[in-house]
């Protein structure tokens, strides 16, 4: 398919599961997800969503055991990671697919010096000499706003938002052509989360890197990404272009989203809150699994999953309500292809 | 009351401990052990010190299940009585160091500064000579004998104690409640028994179980060396000292007082092990 | 650095000071006669007082104690035996070196294997070899090392021939005698090992590591262990307290003679300038061990070799 050229990362019907003591938990559940090259995608959705498995499972880092991936796929590249082998999945982390994780505080290894965490990553995925690597490791801590000076220095001597610099550091070192970007401001003050979102947003035009961005805060999407996918329950519900998504929000769940942001403008005194909490992922509902808590659920909701239908180009809705004035019934292979465009 | 009141976090301990095969293992056989002990007379098909020099270096028979030693003793008979011994020294000594050490303890947390520095300084000095050694040369300068012996053990044991004890007073003595007993004008005495002491029990008894396993290997050693129980009292390690002689031609006089050892010191570190999990899974050693 | 280790050393001389002290008085209620016990039942009550004048014994214990440290300080003069009447300081030198030998040979087979064996314990959990390895470290924890000693003489000198059961001068000797007194904490070391490697392997920063496409063997071996050694050093450090211990129990079951056997030989006999110079000696090797710890802990741990400078 000539999409998948420009696609460098396309996934589809992604399962991943882990195996635990109270049953097995459906992390993943049938994720489809593109990006094309240079694209920053917002992968938006509550805790436990399985925003990080589907950030790890790109990775191929799923813990194992107790995690799996139990099906699908993930082409990177036009190339399927799961068909490749350890030895060359090693080339291409780090080397073309980078992570930031999220918290800096226990990301980087606490006995090593920065300088030698970066250059690392270099002497990996570079044909280099340790002085050149090292070099390298400084000038990068130089273009993340740190003093190269500080190279030398441990973990321990810096604070969390330069530790996530140092983080960001290492990640764009060898210039991926794509970066995974997993709350990368979570765990900071917000004076600092507005600090590194514009290095994040500087560094992203000088590298050109396609990146996702994992976030549960709209507005911190808002300001980096092109497009947004609202993901629930292992899926995702809503996948748009960040102005249409933000303008016009399609699915009930990406609706009670934006509904639960306080609005400043006006005297409220109860916040808008989406009713009951996420399905349990060891028993997902039947049907679409946003059903339990949709007002707008009907019996047709509780049979078959609903399929990803284009509301208006480029913004794909899974919601049955769609089902009638979008594409109507499609075949898996259309849907796909649709739901990729 | 206090009872009462650690009744609930007792039982929550005990479910959890009852989910450990091994625990309950080491439980099983700790609790032989003291029935052997407390019914050694019944028990023990001969007495422990009847010498029989015709029927001495007998190979383990119907007669002798485990043979019979250099003096034609019954060895099933000796290892049988000598349970006796070593868990009394074991459990004595570790009670003679908790309440020392755990009394030293607790004062150096509860008070700190001047008080804390001496106390401490002192169970350094103690702590960096090994323990063995130490519990030797006690051993030496109060002379051979049971009640001795368990002196030597538990003065050896009592810096640990100590520091645990002051380790675990010290986590407690900043809290609220502590305060308020003090506001409500209760004695320093009455504080610590009442309000710390319940509070740091766990790393207490987690010590214990352990500290009388090496209790009763440092008694069997002294015994071994020759400054333990003198014969023809058995003890384990004294049997084995007794034995090592004859290796070559009777092991049986080694193999069976040395598993004996054994199998008690596996035990209490099962139990041991087991009560560290379920009291506190988070707790190192 | 060098403020660091000198403030240390210095703090070595109080803990010395401490340890002799504590043995002087002892020794000071110790029963038995040494006088008595060195020129036998016999002896003259004049040649009995003339010995303790000799050695100061009739002197209170302060002044005792006072003249000990006085001529080991300035004249490097420990006393001489009572028994064999060479100096102390020729007894100790004979046979300190080799308790050092048997400890520091025994301490690196226990570290070098239990962490190999943690290491891979760790790595492979709930594997056979994992569960295989915790049974036995279980029993290597759980065996008097005296028990053991004797086991493997059984074994390996009575039954196969293959090593010789006392002695310490070649290695065929040291064998045994390594392993016996290695034993306990090798399973100690292993257990630690594992625990340790297992809270590192999960830690957010190995998972790094990985994300950079490191090799799974780096990942461990660089990133996990170091960060795992920490703890594990203090075990270490203390397990070769332990051994120092150990030794004296080892040297008895082994015919070995070192420091340790000679320091029960002497308490046994009242041979007080002996038993001080040993446990001074014991003490000191302890003492450094410990100075030894906090060296590695600093090369371990950034966190400390930052605060040190």
């Amino acid at each position: 398919m000539d999409q998948q050229r420009e696609h460098i990362l396309d996934i589809r019907d992604l399962r991943v599961q882990y195996h635990t003591d109270t049953g097995l938990v459906k992390a993943v559940e049938g994720l489809n997800l593109s990006l094309a090259r240079g694209e920053t995608l917002g992968l938006v959705g509550e805790t436990g969503a399985g925003k990080t498995t589907t950030a790890l499972a790109i990775m191929q880092l799923i813990a194992s055991p107790p995690g799996r991936i139990a099906g699908g796929s993930i082409f990177f590249e036009g190339e399927d990671m799961l068909a490749k082998s350890e030895e060359e999945k090693r080339h291409i982390r780090g080397g073309k697919i980078a992570m930031i994780f999220q918290d800096p505080m226990t990301s980087l290894n606490p006995v090593l010096s920065v300088q030698e965490q970066i250059a690392e990553m270099i002497r990996l995925h570079q044909k280099v000499t340790d002085k050149e690597a090292l070099e390298k490791a400084r000038d990068m801590l130089g273009l993340v706003g740190l003093r190269p000076e500080r190279g030398p220095d441990y973990p321990h001597q810096f604070s969390g938002g330069m530790k996530q610099r140092v983080v960001i550091a290492i990640a764009l070192a060898c210039s991926p052509r794509l970066l995974i970007a997993d709350e990368p401001t979570t765990a900071l003050d917000v004076t600092i989360q507005a600090q590194i979102l514009e290095l994040m947003q500087q560094l992203k035009q000088h590298f050109n890197t396609a990146t996702i961005l994992i976030s549960h805060d709209l507005g911190v999407v808002a300001q980096l990404c092109d497009s947004v996918a609202i993901m629930y329950a292992g899926r995702i519900l809503e996948k748009a272009d960040a102005k249409s998504l933000y303008a016009n929000p399609q699915h009930p769940y990406t609706q009670g989203l934006f509904n639960s942001i306080p609005d400043m403008t006006k005297n409220v005194t109860r916040l808008n809150t989406i009713a009951g909490l996420p399905p349990d992922p060891t028993e997902l509902p039947p049907g679409c699994c946003f059903a339990p808590r949709c007002a707008h659920a009907s019996g047709a909701c509780s049979e078959g999953s609903p399929r990803m239908v284009e509301y208006k180009p480029g913004h794909f809705v899974a919601c049955s309500r769609m089902n009638g004035n979008g594409g109507g019934a499609l075949g898996p292979a259309e849907e796909r292809g649709q739901a990729h465009g | 009351m206090a009872l009462l009141q650690k009744n609930s976090n007792m039982y929550l301990t005990l479910v959890r401990l009852r989910r450990n095969r091994l625990a309950i293992l080491g439980l099983l056989i700790m609790g032989a052990l003291i029935l052997i002990a407390i019914f050694a007379p019944w028990l023990a098909p001969y007495d422990f010190a009847t010498q029989d020099l015709i029927s001495a270096f007998e190979t383990p028979s119907w007669e002798h299940p485990l043979g019979t030693d250099d003096f034609g003793r019954d060895i099933l008979s000796r290892i049988i009585y000598g349970a006796r011994v070593s868990l009394q020294v074991g459990v004595l000594a570790v009670f003679i160091a908790m309440v020392s050490g755990g009394t030293l303890g607790a004062i150096a947390g509860y008070y700190g500064g001047r008080i804390d520095g001496v106390i401490m300084r002192v169970m350094d000095v103690l702590l960096s000579i090994p323990q063995i050694l130490l519990a030797i040369a006690i051993a030496a300068a109060l002379g051979p004998g049971l009640l001795n012996l368990t002196i030597a053990v538990g003065i050896a044991a009592l810096p640990t104690f100590a520091r645990v004890v002051r380790g675990a007073v010290l986590s407690i003595v900043g809290q609220e409640y502590i305060e308020a007993a003090h506001c409500m004008g209760a004695s320093d005495a009455w504080i610590i028994i009442r309000h710390i002491l319940p509070n740091c029990s766990a790393p207490i008894i987690v010590q214990s179980t352990l500290r009388v396993a090496q209790a009763i290997l440092a008694a069997a050693a002294l015994s071994f060396l020759g400054l333990g129980i003198q014969p023809p009292f058995p003890e384990w390690g004294g049997m084995l000292s007794g034995a090592r002689g004859y290796v070559r031609d009777y092991a049986y006089m080694t193999i069976f007082p040395g598993l004996a050892i054994m199998i008690t010191i596996m035990a209490l570190n099962f139990l041991g092990d087991g009560l560290r999990d379920a009291m506190d899974p988070k707790m190192k050693r | 650095m060098t403020r660091f280790l000198l403030r240390r050393i210095l703090a070595m001389i109080p803990v010395c000071l401490g340890v002799t002290f504590l043995l002087f008085s002892l020794l000071y209620v110790t029963p038995g006669d040494p006088a008595r016990l060195v020129l036998g039942e016999e002896a003259t009550e004049e040649s009995l007082q003339e010995f303790r004048r000799e050695h100061y014994l009739d002197r209170p214990l302060l002044t005792r104690y006072g003249l000990f440290i006085y001529n080991t300080v300035v004249h490097q003069d420990m006393g001489r035996s009572y028994m064999t009447r060479r100096p102390v300081t020729g007894e100790i030198a004979n046979t300190f070196p080799v308790t050092l030998n048997l400890a520091s040979g025994s301490i690196v087979l226990a570290t070098v294997m239990g962490l190999a064996f943690g290491i891979i314990c760790a790595v492979k959990q709930y594997s056979i070899f994992d569960n295989i390895t915790m049974v036995i470290a279980m029993l290597g924890i759980s065996t008097p090392l005296f028990y053991l000693g004797i086991l493997l003489i059984l074994w390996f000198s009575v039954q196969l021939q293959w090593v010789p059961s006392s002695g310490f001068d070649s290695l065929s000797q040291r064998l045994l005698p390594w392993i016996t007194l290695s034993a306990t904490s090798m399973s100690i070391i292993t257990r630690m090992t594992r625990s340790s490697m297992l809270e590192v392997i999960r830690s957010d920063y190995v998972r790094t590591a990985r994300a950079k496409g490191q090799t799974e063997r780096v990942v461990i071996l660089k990133h996990a262990l170091r960060n795992a050694l920490i703890p594990i050093i203090t075990i270490v450090g203390i397990q070769f307290g332990h051994l120092l211990g150990g030794a004296i129990l080892t040297e008895s079951v082994f015919s070995i003679p070192g420091m340790g056997r000679l320091a029960v030989d002497a308490i046994k006999a009242r041979d007080y300038p002996i038993v001080q110079g040993a446990v001074l000696y014991i003490a000191m090797a302890y003492v450094v061990i410990n100075l030894l710890v906090d060296l590695l802990y600093a090369w371990v741990d950034p966190k400390l070799r930052t605060q040190c400078r």
